[in-house]
């Protein structure tokens, strides 16, 4: 339990180093606990991420739609741009992983990951088509569903929100569904010259 | 509800905060692809393990505070067809992306390059939503529209007693994860070598 990745056949060897440096899963959800306490109780804002990275999204949509585009969107006019505390907290995530990383010496540059590369090859492009599509995907259902992982499947559940476990359930479907297609065994290439031997 | 601390002090604070979330995400091996992925494939269960400690270790904590009237609840209205749908879409796009939002950007700092290009998808997709807002929310958010309602309102089982139910799955769950998935480290894909 303590080195999960480092001798089972789904991760490469470059994630060795990363998966020693892993806390106590159980510890560390206690602790992404003991911060939802202060984000209720001192700052009065549930964690989440979402909201902070769509309203994101309209500074990059300005040179393309102009800031008056921007302004007479809908959803933009809702939640506009602003360093509020979403969006310091959006950040403090990136820089407080960027600090874990740094002290523990795991920074890795990773373009393809061993699970992909298991079952799509080593392709660059490939893998980075599927992030970007998946990333497309996720921001769409996240803003639809209104959160994510963080504001609906933490926040959300702790307060015993319908709507939040209505995702989470929902959103653990799906996924698994994803992976049975995504990750299904394949037939390898020189098998399709015999289509009895595969079976899926 | 009186802040314990100025507005602006609060602002301020969700730096730190993000900072310790940040810290967390990656100590916890979640901020990365492979973890993220094979929770879906059943072979590594840290994301579970994650999120049903923090639910239940949070959701205790602010239950607390909210009864000694030092928080208040933040529910998100059950718009079930949004809902459903989008957390239908999101599943889809956490396996091919491989993170959440939240550990997509922990990732970035970890050198995934690829979580970064998911990032800017992201992006896109906060844009390609806003484009369709008016459309989203005119024909969906709207069926079936609950409110903001809790699990309490809708099944007559008190707070704690959802917290002990809560307690009780995961207590099992966590047992059976602890107990039974330990020899799944040594299943390969190599067996299915083919015979030609």
């Amino acid at each position: 339990m303590k080195e999960p990745n480092c001798t089972s056949g789904t991760s490469g060897d470059g994630d060795c180093a990363e998966a020693k440096a892993r806390w106590n899963p159980y510890l560390v959800g206690s602790g992404i606990g003991v911060l939802s306490w202060l984000a209720f109780g001192l700052v009065n804002q549930p964690l989440g991420i979402s909201t902070a990275l769509s309203s994101a999204s309209s500074v990059c949509a300005l040179p393309v739609m102009g800031s008056e585009g921007v302004a007479q969107n809908a959803y933009w006019a809702k939640t506009p741009f602003k360093w509020d505390g979403g969006m310091l907290f959006l950040i403090g995530t990136f820089l407080g992983s960027l600090l874990s990383v740094l002290v523990s010496r795991t920074f890795r540059l990773e373009k393809v990951p061993a699970t992909w590369s298991q079952q799509f090859g080593g392709s660059t492009p490939k893998r980075l088509v599927a992030a970007f599509l998946g990333g497309v995907i996720i921001m769409f259902g996240a803003r639809m569903a209104g959160g994510c992982t963080s504001g609906h499947g933490i926040s959300g559940s702790l307060q015993l929100a319908l709507s939040s476990w209505i995702f989470f359930l929902t959103m653990f479907a799906f996924g698994i569904l994803t992976a049975v297609v995504l990750f299904r065994k394949r037939a390898s290439a020189s098998s399709k010259t015999h289509p009895t031997a595969s079976e899926s | 509800m009186n802040l314990p601390v100025s507005v602006e002090t609060a602002r301020w604070l969700a730096i730190p905060m993000g900072m310790f979330f940040g810290v967390l995400l990656h100590r916890g091996g979640v901020a990365n692809y492979n973890v993220i992925v094979n929770q879906f494939r059943f072979k590594d269960f840290t994301v579970l393990k994650i999120m049903f400690t923090a639910i239940i270790v949070g959701g205790v904590g602010v239950l607390l505070l909210k009864g000694a009237g030092h928080a208040q609840y933040h529910i998100k209205p059950a718009n079930m067809l949004g809902v459903s749908l989008g957390a239908a879409l999101f599943g889809v796009g956490m396996v091919l992306y491989g993170y959440c939002p939240g550990t997509g950007v922990a990732a970035m700092a970890t050198g995934s390059i690829h979580a970064t290009v998911g990032f800017i998808g992201m992006l896109v997709g906060g844009v390609l939503y806003a484009l369709s807002f008016t459309w989203v929310e005119a024909n969906i958010q709207k069926v079936a529209a609950l409110g903001k309602v809790r699990l309490p309102d809708v099944t007559g089982v008190s707070d704690w007693g959802w917290f002990a139910l809560l307690s009780a799955i995961a207590g099992v769950v966590f047992w059976l994860i602890e107990t039974k998935s330990k020899p799944a480290a040594n299943t390969t894909v190599s067996t299915g070598e083919n015979k030609t």
